[in-house]
């Protein structure tokens, strides 16, 4: 086990894992978005009081899910950046962050998008907004940071902390809801809690969409985590003969 | 349920296909940023070499 996880440490190796790992998230990607869509768009029925305009809910909900998952992971290849100084988890940190950011300023547009016709406002300062525009300060400020260091072992140092000091964002927004009176409504789905709020007919497709985003996230940081390993070791053999071969 | 009803949403066509619109946009720049950043990194490498030939 520990021999694996320090081969996987090598940039050169964890490259080719990620190559292989690729088109396992990608083809499932497309297909649970296709399905999903379908389902949440056409197939659910439409809510009683909310009417169409719910169905932002298959966009909205898996994006803000995502959004604190990708922070975390983020955070946890920080944490090992530090500890371990693997050079595979920086990476992988780096590239979580603007994929964090694009899906935190998913959630607050389309969150924004709903909040208009059902609460009469496109934005208020309540916890859970607030705190959620905080995620989006956070994953630009590591990505700003990130950039203001030439060399990047040294960058790492600085943006590892900054991305384990901001883990204290995530309980706030996710216990939010609960803590403070807020405008955004308490959670629904609670899969862990027997009681539903939520008809199945439209917990299925939003179960799916929020399984297509979590394909899509690791689709899309695999393929970022490469292109920075080419970057990085760019003047490694390894890399030039992968050049030919492509 | 016809293929205007669909598109007019109970009325809240606007908010809804923006939504869908703008997770179709921010995703697919997602996807489309890497792949390109790849070509443009193979490039370099390749440019990289012929100098090290060079030199």
């Amino acid at each position: 086990m520990l021999q694996t996880i320090t081969k996987l440490a090598s940039l050169k190796n964890f490259y080719f894992f990620c190559g292989k790992l690729l088109p396992w998230f990608a083809w499932p990607t497309l297909i649970l978005m296709v399905v999903g869509l379908y389902w949440g768009l056409v197939e659910a029925p439409a809510d009683y009081q909310q009417k169409d305009s719910y169905r932002i809910i298959f966009i909205h909900v898996p994006a803000a899910w995502m959004s604190l998952f990708v922070y975390m992971v983020m955070a946890t290849s920080a944490a090992a950046s530090m500890i371990w100084k693997t050079k595979a988890s920086e990476v992988v940190a780096n590239s979580c962050a603007p994929i964090g950011a694009a899906f935190t300023f998913l959630a607050l547009a389309t969150g924004s998008l709903w909040g208009k016709p059902m609460w009469g406002t496109w934005w208020e300062w309540d916890a859970r907004l607030t705190s959620e525009l905080v995620l989006l300060f956070l994953y630009l400020g590591y990505m700003a940071l990130q950039s203001a260091f030439e060399d990047k072992r040294t960058a790492a140092r600085a943006t590892s902390i900054l991305a384990i000091v901001g883990v204290v964002n995530i309980p706030i927004i996710h216990y939010s809801v609960e803590w403070w009176f807020t405008l955004h409504q308490g959670p629904t789905v609670q899969l862990l809690k027997n009681k539903q709020a939520m008809d199945t007919s439209m917990l299925i497709p939003l179960l799916i969409m929020a399984t297509a985003f979590k394909f899509y996230y690791v689709t899309v940081l695999l393929m970022r985590s490469r292109n920075e390993i080419l970057e990085r070791e760019s003047h490694s053999k390894w890399v030039q003969e992968e050049k030919e071969r492509l | 349920m016809t293929l205007s009803e669909f598109f007019y949403m109970d009325g809240y066509y606007l908010y809804v296909w923006v939504s869908y619109g703008l997770a179709l946009v921010v995703m697919l720049a997602q996807y489309i940023l890497p792949l390109r950043r790849k070509r443009e990194l193979l490039k370099q490498l390749g440019r990289k070499k012929k100098r090290g030939q060079r030199l």
